[in-house]
């Protein structure tokens, strides 16, 4: 039986159970709410954010360095293949990952969220919660690249021989990522187990 | 509908899919899951609280060391610049970027160390058997909303990444703060793991003022 089939409420930080009707955790002081009914609105304008941030972070360089005979600016994906013509195929493995395969899956990932519970689809609920939780988990490590372009730009400062300096794709790239974690903390992941359930309202 | 229920709070919903359970007294070292759903609800282990203690003043020790101490150092023909984990956010100081140095700042510094400073203060009094300091409950509650946001483990995934991209056309040198920081970030997985939230509001509601 659910807490809220049972008229009562509980507090999603600390997990204090109250009567359906109060409004504050006597625990902890969040506010309380049975479901967030808002919650696919905020969903749907994080994500649309997030993708639309994801664009320019593409198209625009990540990293530009100059060195004594040339200068050249680089994207993500551009960084990439850099690390591979060094032979680095692990470590490129991981920025890839974390900077395409994460934030695209990410996308898909809460689409598929969104949409199957405003369906109200009661199928495979344990699978869409496991695809809920890794999108919580995973999203934030979309952050390595931008801690990888601080610190070039900071270390590589020798003057006239090289100098490594953020491009404005880091920027929008960290826009993205922090609008789709947003959107993953919007999303309510009761409103996956309720499909099956008879709601009193 | 009305049910004859057990007081309220002796009772846990699942905070992932709302399912309502009893509470009940779990033997040491087991867990116990959500039966619809698995989230794990709650977790027992001996001493958990000053161990988090102890493991949250380590960390904030080496915290401070890693934003004092050279992070890294680059040495190429004769030229040679060190840098700190403070200019590492200041990479982005310059014009439109700017807000993002601010962001990189609380994810890799501010937002860790307020996160240990909270636990500290909320759960310090508890070890040593004392009432529970005033805020103690919002302080722990902004210890667990801050964690997606406190980034130190990819910000040394990002740093051991930026190595490998330099070690081919440079001589780098780590330093003592690279190590505090790599140390910050164990420490903190460990105390994270301690934290059974459950558990811990249990023992806030105890020493209740």
């Amino acid at each position: 039986m659910s807490a809220r089939a049972a008229g009562l409420v509980a507090c999603r930080n600390c997990g204090q159970v109250h009567q359906l009707d109060t409004l504050r955790c006597k625990r902890c002081d969040s506010t309380l709410q049975s479901r967030d009914s808002q919650s696919l609105q905020k969903v749907w304008a994080w994500l649309v954010a997030g993708m639309i941030a994801y664009v320019p972070a593409n198209l625009y360089p990540m990293l530009l360095t100059s060195t004594l005979t040339d200068r050249s600016e680089s994207t993500i994906i551009g960084g990439v293949i850099e690390l591979v013509d060094y032979g680095a195929i692990g470590i490129a493995l991981v920025v890839f990952a974390a900077s395409v395969l994460i934030p695209v899956g990410k996308f898909a990932a809460i689409i598929y969220l969104a949409v199957s519970v405003q369906r109200g689809s009661g199928r495979n609920r344990h699978g869409r919660h496991k695809a809920y939780d890794v999108v919580e988990f995973i999203g934030r490590w979309s952050m390595i690249d931008v801690f990888v372009v601080a610190i070039l730009s900071a270390l590589v400062q020798l003057s006239a021989i090289a100098t490594i300096n953020p491009g404005i794709a880091a920027v929008s790239f960290a826009l993205s990522v922090i609008f789709t974690m947003l959107a993953a903390q919007s999303f309510d992941p009761r409103l996956i187990w309720d499909a099956d359930r008879t709601i009193h309202d | 509908m009305k049910v004859d229920f057990p007081p309220l709070d002796d009772l846990v919903a699942c905070p992932q899919c709302d399912t309502l359970h009893l509470a009940a007294d779990l033997p040491e070292g087991t867990r116990a899951g959500c039966q619809r759903c698995g989230h794990v609800l709650m977790s027992t282990q001996k001493t958990a609280v000053a161990r988090i203690i102890s493991l949250a003043l380590t960390a904030f020790v080496l915290m401070i060391a890693a934003i004092s101490f050279p992070f890294l150092a680059l040495d190429a023909g004769g030229v040679r610049n060190a840098t700190s984990v403070i200019d590492a956010i200041l990479a982005f100081r310059n014009g439109l970027a700017f807000p993002l140095a601010i962001a990189v700042g609380f994810f890799i510094v501010v937002l860790p160390l307020m996160r240990l400073g909270a636990l500290i203060y909320a759960l310090g009094p508890l070890v040593a058997g004392r009432k529970a300091r005033p805020g103690a409950r919002a302080a722990f509650g902004l210890a667990e909303r801050l964690r997606p946001w406190s980034m130190a483990e990819i910000f040394i995934v990002g740093v051991t990444v930026a190595l490998i991209k330099v070690a081919g056309m440079a001589a780098v040198t780590i330093g003592p703060a690279f190590w505090a920081f790599a140390g910050v970030v164990v420490i903190t997985i460990l105390k994270d793991q301690l934290i059974c939230r459950y558990s811990i509001w249990e023992a806030l509601d105890k020493a209740r003022a």
